[in-house]
């Protein structure tokens, strides 16, 4: 499943959609709002996507991630509007037979997220600034 | 021809819209609809040489050969994830 949502993400859910009885293994990694960007304040975030490519980007992920490692069901979900800090902005399940591929493929597929799913993050900081993450 | 224009995130903000429908000339390139979108919005043009294209939801290069109602989407540099 691949997915993205303005609700908040369970992380129980998107293991519960990998697992299998094959796979000996699930790893998840819980992507979660900072309070700080290079120390300054963080107030909460706004997330934006281009929703319809996202999904489609990070199904193209979910594939490569499969060829690439010899892992079972893969899953994420990205989260978009007002996050606020401690909540979960993307939750990415990697179900496989043994943990090392399982670690391996959720670092890879989480990597290529931040490179190329059309999701963009504005931070709202303590001091009443805001600004578009690399885009000035 | 007519295409539609998908702007996100400072982009949008910044022109104050998120859609565009842009008249471009018959058999355009994505370059040519590139300049004229500058044209009309000046605003974009510091942004440009950092956006990335994509029609179809798919990454494009400036040469790819635009069709009548595409949706061309601008996307700049992605920030997703946590």
């Amino acid at each position: 499943m691949f997915h993205v949502t303005t609700e908040p993400l369970s992380v129980q859910q998107v293991n519960d959609l990998v697992k299998r009885p094959t796979d000996g293994a699930v790893v998840t990694f819980d992507g979660i709002v900072r309070n700080n960007f290079d120390g300054r304040p963080v107030r909460y975030l706004e997330y934006e996507a281009y929703a319809a490519m996202a999904e489609n980007k990070m199904a193209e992920i979910g594939a490569e991630v499969k060829q690439k490692f010899a892992i079972g069901e893969i899953a994420m979900v990205h989260r978009i509007g007002r996050l606020e800090i401690g909540e979960s902005s993307i939750v990415i399940a990697v179900a496989a037979p043994h943990r090392h591929a399982a670690f391996e493929a959720c670092a890879y597929a989480m990597d290529r997220v931040k490179a190329a799913v059309p999701v963009w993050k504005k931070e709202f900081f303590a001091d009443g600034a805001d600004h578009w993450v690399n885009q000035n | 021809m007519q295409i539609t224009v998908k702007l996100f995130a400072l982009m949008r903000e910044k022109t104050g819209t998120d859609t565009i429908l842009l008249d471009v000339p018959a058999g355009a390139a994505l370059r040519q609809a590139v300049a004229m979108l500058v044209c009309q919005y000046p605003m974009l043009e510091p942004y440009i040489a950092n956006t990335r294209f994509s029609l179809h939801m798919d990454f494009v290069d400036l040469g790819t050969i635009l069709a009548e109602g595409d949706e061309l989407a601008l996307i700049p540099p992605v920030s997703g994830g946590a």
